[in-house]
Order: C-alpha cells, then sequence, then structure tokens
C-alpha cells in the first residue's frame, strides 16, 4: 500500500511540471500588454513602464521566466495580482468558500444518487423505477447554467428560499440552493451506477445465501445488497469532488459566490498571468492528491482489491 | 480462548423426531419463470418425501430442474419464478403460505444450505467472520459479542477448518475453494437444522478436495441425524452418498427409488443412458464409434467401445511428436512491500507424447499442470528445460518461427462460454486461426468451415450463428472446430470437458476419440478427474507440486499405482465401488 502511493506520488511528478509549463506558455501567449492592462485608460511613462516590466521579469525569456516562477513557488511565494495583494492571500480566501460549496454538492449528489439509485434497483422496472429514470433523463439533459438560472428564477425569486446570489456573506445556508443544483446535474450517473449494481447484487449467490441463514430483507437489503453496490458511487461521487473544486466558475459566477472559480476568472479577463497559473497549480495538486484518495478509499471499500 | 470452552452446544444433539413423519413433503410441485417469450415451465409435477435423517439425492443435468425444486423447498427462487402449482410442505407447514418472518424463521433453523459455487457464494466485502456470526445471530443461537463468536468459530471448526479461530477476520479472497466450501457448510449446518439442502456442494472443487467435504457433510449430519437433499449430476456420487435416488429430465421425475436399486437395476431409458455415459464404470478406453453401435436412442456405451480401441493404440505407438526435457517454469509472488517468494509451478518435468496417442497430465489444482500445458502451447516461457514439437525446439523459438510452430499445435480450454467471442459468428470464430496465418483465400476458407463443422457433427448452417445461441456441447466442439482448422499435429485438451454434463461429456469425448484414428492427432490431455482419464488416455502422467510422482500407461496405473497420491485420486472418484448395472 505503501509502496503505491509513493509510485503515485512520483506520478504525480512529471504530471505537475507538464501542467505548470503548459499554462505558463499558455499565459505567456496571451495576447495584450499586461502592464499597459495595469493602467487601464491612462498609460504610464517609460520609466514606470520599464521599472515594472524588470520587476515583473518581463523583459527575460519564456524559460528564464518560467524558472523564476517555479523558485518563487517552491519558496511558497506565489506572487502578487496586480491590485497588490499576495496570490496566497487572495487563495486562502476564496478557497474556503469554494471548498464548501463543493462540499455540499457532493454530500447532496451522494445522497441522491445512492438513495435514488437503491430504490430505483430495488423496484426496476416498476412505476417508481421509470420516473425515476426519466426525471434523471430530463435532468442531465438540462445544460447547468440553465439549471441554474431557473433555481434562481424560480427558487430564489419566485418562492424566495434562498437568497438570489450570494456576495460577500458565503454560508452554509446561504449556498445550498447552489450546491443542490450542482447535485441535480450531477447525480444522474451515480444513481445509473447504483442502480445496475443493485439489480445485479439482487440476483447474486451471496444474497440467496444470506437469505438462506435465516436473514430478513430488513438486514439483506443494507448490508449485503446496498454496501456492495456502493462501492462505485462513492468512487465516483469522490471522483466529482476533484473536478467540481476546479469547474464552478459559471456556477460561482451566475450566484456571485467569492470562490476559486471566480478569482479565476476575473484573473483571466484581467490577463493576470501569476494569478492564473498559480490558482490552476494548486488546483492540479489538489486534483492529484483527490484522485489518490479515491483510488485508496476504492480499496478500503473493496477488500480484494490491493494495490501493489 | 482455550479449546474447553468450545464444547458441544445444546444445539448440536442429534433431532429426535418421529422416523415415520415426513419432513418434507413434496406435492404436484410446479414452478414457472415468467421470460419474455411467456412462462417456462422447470418443474412439472414433481412429488417426494424427506424423511427425518436419511439422505435423498436428485440427479439430473443442468435444466432438469433439479436446482429449481430445490430452491422452491426453501422459498428461494429467483425474482422471476413462483411456485405456480402444487404444495410444498415443511413441518407440515405449507412455504408458499409463510410470510417473510415465517420464512425467515425456517431457513437456518429447520432447512439449512450449502450452494454450489464457493466462489460467489460468499460476500467479497466482509469477513469470514461477519458472515459466520451474522448467520448465528440470525439464528438466535447464541447473543452477546462473546458468546456469538465463540460459536462462529465452533461452528468453523465442526465444517473442518483448520485454526478457525485467526481466519476470522480474513477475507473470502484469502481462502481456497474447499475453505470456503467448509464455511459455507459451517453457515448450512450452524444451526443444526433438520434438513440440510446440499446443491452440487463440490462440483466446483478437486476430487480429492470433493471427498473430504463430502466425508464432512456426511459424518456432521449422521451425529445430528439431519436430513439431507442432495443435488447432483453425478449418478455415481448420489449412489455413494444417498439411501434414495431421484432421477429428473426436464423438470420430471423419471425414476425414483433404493439408490442401489435403481444403480444395478435402471428402469427409465434415460437413466440408462445417464449411467452409461458416466466415465467412473468405462474401464477401458475408447475408441472411434463402432458401426453397430446406434441402437437404444443413441446410447453412447463408453465401456463398449473402449475395447475396440485398445490394439490399435499399440500399432500406433510411433515416434514422438512432443518431447518434453527438464521442463521447469519459477515464478516470483508479490508477498507485500519490497519482499517477494519463488514459487515453482512446474519442476523438472520430462515426458513424451507419442504420435496418435494421448498422454493425460493429471493432478489437483495448483499441481502445475495448466502451466505445463501453457508452455508446450508456447504461452509462457520456461525458466529451464527444453520443449521439442515434431522436432523444432520451441523454447528457443522467437518470431516468425515461434508464429509458424503454433500452428501444429492447438488449444481447447475448459470454459465453452468464456473461450468464444460473442461478438463474432460461428464461422469467424473458426476462420480465425486461418486467417491469421493467411491459409487460402475467403473462398477456400469458407469451405474449410464447412468441412470443419461437418467433422464435429455441427450442421453448417450454424456458420452464420452466435455462440449465446449454442448450447455447452454445441459451443464446445465449436472450440475443437477451431483448433482443428490449421490440421495442427497436436491438440492441448485443457480441462476440455469438466464444465460439461455427463451426456455431453460422453458425446464430445466420442468425438475427440473419432477424430483421432481420422486424422491422427496427438493428444496433451489436462485433467483433474481421474474418471475421464480412463477412457481417453493412453499414458498417463501425474502431477503433484510441479513434478510429475508417476507415469506410465493407463492400465498399469490404475491397475497399480504406486504412489500414495495417485491412490488418493483413484478412491476419490464417485461410485468407483458401486457394481453398475449396465
Amino acid at each position: 500500500m505503501l509502496r503505491y502511493i509513493l509510485r503515485r506520488l512520483l506520478q504525480a511528478i512529471p504530471v505537475f511540471f507538464g501542467t505548470t509549463f503548459l499554462l505558463y506558455f499558455m499565459v505567456f501567449s496571451m495576447p495584450g500588454d499586461p502592464i499597459l492592462a495595469m493602467f487601464g485608460d491612462r498609460t504610464p511613462n517609460e520609466a514606470l513602464y520599464n521599472q515594472l516590466v524588470a520587476q515583473y521579469n518581463l523583459d527575460q525569456p519564456f524559460v528564464v521566466q518560467y524558472l523564476l516562477y517555479m523558485k518563487d513557488l517552491f519558496t511558497g511565494n506565489l506572487g502578487v495580482t496586480f491590485s497588490g495583494r499576495s496570490v496566497n492571500e487572495v487563495f486562502a480566501d476564496a478557497f474556503p468558500v469554494t471548498l464548501m460549496l463543493v462540499t455540499m454538492a457532493v454530500i447532496f449528489e451522494f445522497i441522491l444518487a445512492a438513495g435514488l439509485g437503491l430504490i430505483s434497483g430495488l423496484r426496476a422496472g416498476k412505476f417508481s423505477d421509470q420516473l425515476n429514470l426519466v426525471v434523471a433523463l430530463v435532468l442531465n439533459s438540462i445544460p447547468a447554467f440553465v439549471a441554474m438560472f431557473f433555481a434562481q428564477y424560480f427558487i430564489a425569486l419566485g418562492l424566495g428560499w434562498a437568497p438570489v446570489t450570494v456576495g460577500a456573506n458565503a454560508t452554509w445556508s446561504t449556498m445550498w440552493l447552489p450546491a443542490l443544483t450542482i447535485a441535480l446535474t450531477l447525480y444522474v450517473v451515480g444513481m445509473r451506477l447504483m442502480r445496475g449494481s443493485v439489480i445485479e447484487a439482487r440476483s447474486a449467490d451471496y444474497v440467496r445465501t444470506a437469505y438462506a441463514k435465516g436473514l430478513t430483507s430488513k438486514r439483506v437489503v443494507p448490508v449485503h445488497v446496498a454496501r456492495n453496490s456502493l462501492i462505485p458511487v462513492v468512487t465516483n461521487t469522490a471522483a466529482s469532488f476533484g473536478a467540481l473544486i476546479a469547474g464552478t466558475t459559471v456556477t460561482e459566477g451566475i450566484f456571485n459566490i467569492p470562490g476559486i472559480g471566480k478569482v479565476l476568472y476575473d484573473a483571466i479577463i484581467g490577463g493576470e498571468g501569476p494569478t492564473i497559473v498559480s490558482f490552476v497549480t494548486i488546483l492540479t495538486i489538489m486534483y492529484i492528491i483527490v484522485n489518490i484518495l479515491v483510488d485508496l478509499l476504492y480499496a478500503v471499500l473493496d477488500p480484494r482489491i490491493r494495490y501493489v | 480462548m482455550t479449546t474447553e470452552v468450545i464444547t458441544t452446544s445444546i444445539d448440536d444433539q442429534p433431532h429426535d423426531l418421529d422416523p415415520n413423519k415426513p419432513l418434507v413433503q413434496v406435492k404436484d410441485l410446479e414452478v414457472s419463470f415468467k421470460t419474455q417469450g411467456g412462462d417456462v415451465h422447470a418443474v412439472r409435477g414433481v412429488n417426494f418425501e424427506i424423511y427425518p435423517g436419511e439422505t435423498v439425492a436428485i440427479v439430473g443435468e443442468s435444466g432438469s430442474g433439479k436446482s429449481t425444486t430445490a430452491t422452491a423447498l426453501m422459498n428461494l427462487l429467483p425474482g422471476n419464478g413462483r411456485i405456480s402449482g402444487g404444495q410444498v410442505l415443511i413441518e407440515d407447514k405449507d412455504v408458499a403460505k409463510l410470510n417473510q418472518k415465517q420464512m425467515a424463521a425456517l431457513r437456518g433453523h429447520v432447512i439449512g444450505y450449502v450452494p454450489q459455487d464457493p466462489m460467489s457464494n460468499l460476500n467479497p466485502v466482509w469477513s469470514v467472520g461477519f458472515q459466520v456470526r451474522e448467520a448465528v445471530r440470525a439464528n438466535g443461537l447464541a447473543t452477546g459479542r462473546k458468546e456469538v463468536e465463540a460459536r462462529a468459530v465452533e461452528v468453523l471448526q465442526q465444517a473442518g477448518l483448520a485454526d478457525a479461530e485467526r481466519r476470522m477476520k480474513q477475507f473470502p479472497h484469502q481462502f481456497s475453494g474447499g475453505m470456503r466450501q467448509r464455511v459455507l457448510i459451517g453457515i448450512g449446518l450452524g444451526a443444526n437444522p433438520k434438513l440440510l439442502i446440499a446443491d452440487e456442494p463440490t462440483s466446483a472443487l478437486d476430487v480429492t478436495v470433493q471427498k473430504t467435504i463430502l466425508d464432512r457433510i456426511e459424518s456432521l449430519t449422521r451425529a445430528r441425524n439431519t436430513a439431507v437433499l442432495l443435488i447432483t449430476h453425478d449418478l455415481g456420487l448420489a449412489a455413494e452418498r444417498a439411501s434414495k435416488v431421484i432421477v429428473m429430465h426436464k423438470g420430471k421425475i423419471v425414476e425414483a427409488g433404493p439408490s442401489r436399486a435403481i444403480l444395478a437395476d435402471p428402469q427409465h431409458p434415460y437413466t440408462r443412458r445417464l449411467l452409461a455415459a458416466a466415465p467412473s464404470i468405462a474401464s477401458q478406453r475408447i475408441g472411434a464409434t463402432v458401426a453397430e453401435d446406434g441402437d437404444d436412442e443413441g446410447v453412447i456405451e463408453l465401456a463398449s467401445i473402449a475395447k475396440e480401441r485398445h490394439e490399435e493404440a499399440e500399432a500406433h505407438a510411433g515416434k514422438a511428436v512432443v518431447e518434453v526435457k527438464d521442463l521447469t517454469k519459477v515464478f516470483s509472488i508479490r508477498r507485500g512491500g519490497f519482499k517477494s517468494e519463488d514459487l515453482t509451478a512446474v519442476d523438472n518435468v520430462s515426458f513424451e507424447v507419442h504420435k496418435g496417442t494421448t498422454l493425460a497430465l493429471v493432478g489437483e489444482s495448483g499441481s502445475g499442470k495448466t502451466t505445463a500445458a501453457r508452455m508446450i502451447l508456447g504461452l509462457e516461457t520456461p525458466t529451464s528445460g527444453e520443449i521439442s514439437v515434431g522436432g523444432t525446439r520451441l523454447d528457443a523459438a522467437k518470431g516468425k518461427e515461434l508464429f509458424d510452430l503454433r500452428r501444429r499445435m492447438q488449444p481447447v480450454f475448459q470454459d465453452p462460454y468464456a473461450s468464444l467471442d460473442p461478438q463474432r459468428s460461428i464461422g469467424a470464430i473458426i476462420q480465425e486461426p486461418l486467417k491469421v496465418h493467411k491459409v487460402g483465400n475467403a473462398k477456400s476458407r469458407q469451405a474449410r468451415v464447412e468441412e470443419l463443422l461437418e467433422q464435429v457433427a455441427l450442421p453448417s448452417a450454424l456458420a452464420h450463428r452466435y455462440p449465446n445461441e449454442l448450447s455447452g456441447g454445441q459451443r464446445q466442439r465449436v472450440a475443437i472446430a477451431r483448433a482443428l482448422a490449421l490440421k495442427p499435429e497436436v491438440v492441448v485438451l485443457d480441462e476440455a470437458v469438466s464444465a460439461l454434463d455427463v451426456l455431453v461429456q460422453a458425446q464430445i469425448l466420442q468425438l475427440l476419440a473419432d477424430l483421432q484414428t481420422e486424422l491422427g492427432l496427438t493428444y496433451l490431455f489436462i485433467t483433474h478427474d481421474l474418471a475421464v482419464v480412463r477412457v481417453v488416455a493412453d499414458e498417463v502422467a501425474v502431477m503433484e507440486q510441479g513434478k510429475i510422482v508417476e507415469a506410465g500407461t493407463t492400465d498399469e496405473v490404475f491397475a497399480n499405482a504406486k504412489q500414495p497420491y495417485t491412490q488418493r485420486l483413484l478412491d476419490a472418484i464417485p461410485g468407483s465401488g458401486i457394481d453398475w448395472g449396465v
């Protein structure tokens, strides 16, 4: 197991350098002059301009800039945004908000997927199963941003159950609506996985043996049917956790949530190279770690899996 | 915990029941399954009774409804099945009329169940201990953590699981098939039921393991006066273990009575066919079909055909086609962390197979027989030693040379369901080796497919069908046709008949014998079943832990086994000590 974790972490090294290099290159090739963009409508005098270019190492060749950036990154200095705040600080503000949103969304997703999948699987072919599948199909066909506008308009604005936008006040109670909307657009895959596994498990030999022991379905369903079926659902949900951390830009934009997605969006529009690269680098590392954890979780859930 | 604590519980006392009052009464039982093509009647009007303490065997081919009858007794039919007529009375209670709770009380406590496949009948995600404790708790055998644990260990020890205490925390995948079956026997007998249903309890196990498991079931049930319903496809096994035999065919009972009487004097033609096809009774090797055979509804009497073949074999004994010298294969097995261990799967094995004859490589699983076969097929590289096929060294061959050598030996594998690609038509499957080796053009290949289908006695129309439309026996014929496509000299048959029912098995063995005479084929026959060896092989090599411990002509080995291991394998053949009335 230890060997496996070590190997996975070693694999992460080339991924890390590959991503940062690619990102740095893309940001470097973006059109427009970042120093001019800093000043907006005004034009800086030449001395100031040259000083800033030197300060941000923009006069150096690409590879040197990249290496200087890597040096900073490894010493824990993620750079400064054009507005003068340190990127570390900006990240520390934005990350907890996104983490909260994503955690909530993933919990909702898991409950929906496991719960509805179990019901559907146990009643396969019956009315409740058919209804469940149709609803899932409809939800799955609606693009996420459309679903979010619907939720915002009908539930927040129409019924007033949740604030229309979140703004600076990002708490569990203000963010449940965007989290639930994310979950509703995502749970379908997990639900179908669960449904399929439940149908398979129901007719498995070990389930028949469990009944033959003298157990009632009150025990057989949770212990032998649901427990075995949860394995793919848990890993699927956990994998979406990693994807969501970096992928909530649209949600955060629509609901005006001051999380990573929104900061990243603003940085891209503003052409703030260091901010973009730093953020994406951190997200890449987190994504790699979450994926390793998902794989390990798999081994915990299924004793047959051993990593070598 | 010391052994003194684990004394025999009150629950394990023998049952004191009226021997004249039936425990189980099955009256005009009908079971049907709902399928897309309408209802399928799997059991059609079955009647029998089981009295306390007696052992009853239901014998039949797959699809005869024997397992369905057994599951109907416990009301555990699969979702689309139901009792559509008649009654099952367990201690005078109609199982169809019991509610879920009453039925759960009956299962485990009154009826214990030992299923067929030990691999799939334990839940892979829970420890063995968890699953045994669950059974103990469900039947109210013990309450409280410690008592439940103690009883669970006791149950496993009674089932013959060595160091049960230590193994409680292990998971099913860490157990061998025999150990898992012991766990299932422990679960089935744990609540000291009055009836034990054992559904093919050993058909997935090695012969020697099979014997110890059956002995264990017999001694436990006899001591407790437990009735046993044994479901099996093996008539020899049924006769050996049961006092009463019920023969089922297509959902109906065709014959029932005391087991010795049925074996000595079978009345129904189907029972006679089953008896005749059982390899355990054929005393000699079979040859090509004899002309006068073919009466009596296509009865294949292995015993009589075998005689004809005998003289032929000697005439054939020509030069060696396959020569194996000091063959060794060492696998490196990871032991966690950075440690690894060497396992010698095949250890200095030498043998020869002569042209037109059959050598049987016999042994239990893990004896290295399949690894040896894989090396001869060039699918595995030997660690050391020499293999020659028709005078060409195989172990040194590479690339094109190896590719050409492959034409000369072809395999047929055990599982006809897994060895044919479900996405391709039968014609395409048989043609594939020809295409790979660029033999002929599309038209000549087509003609060859028809020829091959005819050789294996399948209609040529089958070329356009798909594997899922075929029965197990038909599929194995297709696999044989594919192996013959390139006109090989050697065919390696790796447990090629082990997965088949007796009647089908007899047909395939006959086909193989016919093809051998017709095409002068050389067979390397890998099997764990000595009963089959007797009817197909000219020579036998017995393998144990990677080594050949005994070798000789089939008659020699069977008449005069020198090694205790061989003798054990021979003794394990079910029904070996019974007089058969054919």
